[in-house]
């Protein structure tokens, strides 16, 4: 059942990080299926900031035009279209042994209807409205999912960090780290040494629905930094800017 | 109804009764008169006159046709010129002295101690060649006729309880064939199950014909609206969140080119308002369900289990996001519920909404599940603010919020969903403050 992959651990020790595509990897290219012209090319835009890229298809016929002629990474549908259920072009993509996974837009809140959703055939799902580190995170577990180990471990110094796992280990060690304090990680090890603002982090880090002030970043570079101790490398506070990660001990 | 029928049948016979007595108090009277009358004309044209004075054979055979009436007894008096000339002096005179030529006047009155019928006749003779009138007086008892009146009164009687009897059980049966194939058809209405909105097609006598097709006209309008309920529900989510989702891209898509600070505000101002607006939809879309379903009584055996790890994983990603994990403890055993699968999920659904949203970051929520007697008991477990002392009864009552929750955006709709379904499935709730800080909400809802 292609639900029960999706199941995660109830007892919490499964983090699932944001994998945060570093500038230099290749951005994604997005399909995106939504009949409503504003949202369409509101979402395009907000995925385009992150530099992936971004058809849109505002019908059923379009979106078939469209993976007859390009190939995507991802494929977010919408339910309700002009031509037809949305639902039904994802069983006849799935039927059609197409393996380009799919992500749906819903806008219902029922779980069974969700539920449905995976058994027709959707990798996920995501409410509308929905929060783009939301979506980005479930992206991203979506196509860690599909492409199993083809993403490579990185490491910066001492630290090794294995985005499919969410693992870290220091020095071969493994570190115990939670959600944030990975995707926090994640962010800066995809970019050493370069400055990134507590407003950046922030956006990353927490929903924009949450009434946080940009220096609870503070907290969470903190218990970044006892999560790292020991190790070859360390978060550096840039006074009146930002952090980065820097190679050397904790001064 | 068919006691409407027997007291008319009643009322009938009692008239019947009554009519047929006075009937037959006159008849009888009647008769009694018409043969006094002739016994007292036969007894005064026996009367001869002559120059000695007045003589009379009595004709017995007057009497005899009396005494056919019965076993009364009869008596005599015959009159000339007022001075009683034989028989009973004491039998009372007629109110009006009877015309000479034969014409009887009746009367009744008492004598010896008796009621009597009386006749009078009277007659010229002529006597020593001077015309004398002779008056005769019959009288006779009136046991008979009273008899006679009782038995045909009783036969009256008989008559009317049988034509009772027959009615009633008549209308028994025209009752009973009107009324049955109408309650066959209320059976087979009410044998029904909740989603059976066909229309009815057992053939029914031609007078219930109408009735049938504007109940089966009653049926397809009630299908139609009932079909259009929930297609409305899901369209209208669908039209309000995807406007809300267009407003919350654009104000993220905004936030990340902004560097002014009162601006960033400004725009995560936006973005908790499209949440919120979506949540409050969402959740008076879901309490329109709820009410709509509970009406329906569609019930179907539910995993308990399996739906709340359903739940947890729609849940989970979410919560991940703010270092918020949800641990689902139990059954020991399986436990089943029969209920409306829609209403449950709405209920937990918006516990472990309400449990997320007023959780601190990097916590863990509780959800467990355990058999209390004949119930599942679902408890679902925060560490976040508390209720500080609010009670049950207020937290639940629509559109009523806890007097700690100013700073978080909410409907006061959730916990009013989770009273709605406990009452529509037989279930109970509580919430409380949690030993150790944060509330535990408990829902218990019959097993199968």
């Amino acid at each position: 059942m292609h639900r029960r992959d999706f199941t995660p651990n109830l007892t919490g020790t499964c983090h699932r990080p944001t994998i945060w595509r570093l500038s230099k990897d290749p951005a994604l290219r997005f399909l995106l299926v939504e009949d409503d012209p504003d949202l369409a090319r509101s979402v395009a835009e907000r995925l385009r900031l992150d530099g992936h890229g971004v058809d849109i298809a505002q019908s059923i016929g379009a979106a078939q035009d469209h993976l007859a002629t390009a190939g995507y990474d991802l494929i977010l549908l919408d339910i309700m279209l002009p031509d037809g259920d949305g639902r039904d072009f994802l069983g006849a993509h799935r039927r059609a042994r197409a393996d380009t996974p799919v992500i749906v837009m819903t806008a219902r809140s029922a779980v069974s209807d969700r539920v449905a959703l995976l058994d027709t055939g959707a990798d996920d799902y995501i409410t509308k409205p929905f929060d783009f580190n939301e979506l980005e995170a479930r992206v991203r577990a979506v196509l860690r999912r599909r492409n199993g180990s083809a993403q490579p471990l990185v490491t910066f110094a001492d630290i090794t960090f294995d985005p499919i796992g969410a693992l870290v280990s220091v020095g071969g060690e493994a570190r115990d780290l939670r959600n944030r304090e990975l995707r926090l990680l994640e962010i800066l090890i995809g970019a050493p040494g370069r400055i990134h603002s507590k407003g950046q982090l922030c956006d990353r880090l927490f929903s924009a629905a949450e009434a946080v002030s940009d220096n609870a970043i503070e907290v969470y570079v903190a218990r970044l930094r006892k999560k790292l101790e020991g190790s070859g490398a360390r978060v550096e506070t840039v006074r009146g800017v930002g952090y980065r990660l820097v190679a050397g001990p904790a001064s | 109804m068919i006691g409407a029928l027997l007291a008319v049948a009643a009322l009938l016979a009692a008239l019947l009764f009554v009519s047929i007595r006075s009937v037959a108090d006159t008849a009888v009277e009647t008769t009694q008169d018409s043969i006094l009358g002739a016994a007292a004309i036969a007894i005064a044209e026996e009367l001869r006159g002559g120059d000695e004075g007045l003589s009379i054979d009595i004709p017995y055979t007057s009497f005899a046709m009396l005494g056919s009436i019965g076993e009364d007894r009869v008596f005599y008096r015959i009159l000339v010129d007022g001075v009683t000339a034989t028989g009973y002096a004491d039998l009372p005179l007629p109110p009006a002295a009877p015309a000479t030529g034969l014409a009887p006047v009746f009367y009744t009155a008492t004598y010896d101690q008796t009621e009597v019928r009386l006749a009078a006749v009277s007659r010229s003779v002529v006597v020593a060649r001077r015309a004398v009138v002779a008056q005769v007086i019959i009288a006779q008892t009136r046991s008979a006729k009273d008899a006679i009146v009782a038995q045909m009164a009783a036969r009256a009687a008989a008559l009317g309880l049988g034509f009772f009897a027959v009615a009633a059980i008549l209308s028994l049966i025209a009752t009973r064939a009107v009324l049955q194939p109408l309650s066959n058809l209320a059976d087979a209405v009410g044998r029904r199950g909740p989603d059976d909105l066909r229309p009815i097609e057992r053939p029914v006598p031609v007078e219930l014909a109408p009735f049938v097709r504007s109940l089966n006209g009653f049926i397809g309008r009630l299908a139609t609206a009932l079909s259009r309920t929930e297609t409305f529900i899901a369209e209208a989510a669908h039209h309000i969140r995807t406007p809300l989702a267009t407003l919350r891209a654009q104000a993220e898509t905004a936030l990340r080119r902004s560097e002014d600070d009162a601006t960033r505000e400004a725009l995560r101002g936006m973005i908790r308002a499209a949440d919120d607006s979506a949540r409050r939809a969402g959740q008076l879309l879901d309490h329109a369900a709820v009410v709509y379903r509970s009406d329906q009584r569609s019930e179907e055996p539910i995993d308990l289990a399996a739906l709340c790890a359903d739940i947890v994983t729609a849940y989970a990603p979410a919560a991940a996001m703010r270092d918020i994990d949800i641990h689902l403890h139990g059954p020991d055993s399986a436990l089943t519920l029969r209920a409306d699968r829609l209403l449950v999920e709405s209920a937990i659904r918006n516990l472990v909404d309400n449990a997320i949203k007023y959780s601190d970051a990097d916590s863990a929520i509780d959800i467990t599940l355990a058999r209390d007697g004949r119930r599942a008991h679902i408890a679902v477990a925060d560490r976040g603010r508390g209720l500080e002392g609010a009670r049950t009864p207020h937290l639940t009552a629509r559109l009523k919020r806890g007097r700690n929750v100013a700073d978080v955006v909410g409907s006061g709709l959730g916990l009013t969903i989770v009273r709605e379904v406990v009452r529509a499935q037989d279930g109970a709730f509580s919430i409380e403050d949690r030993e150790g800080g944060g509330t535990c909400a408990n829902l218990w809802l019959p097993l199968a």
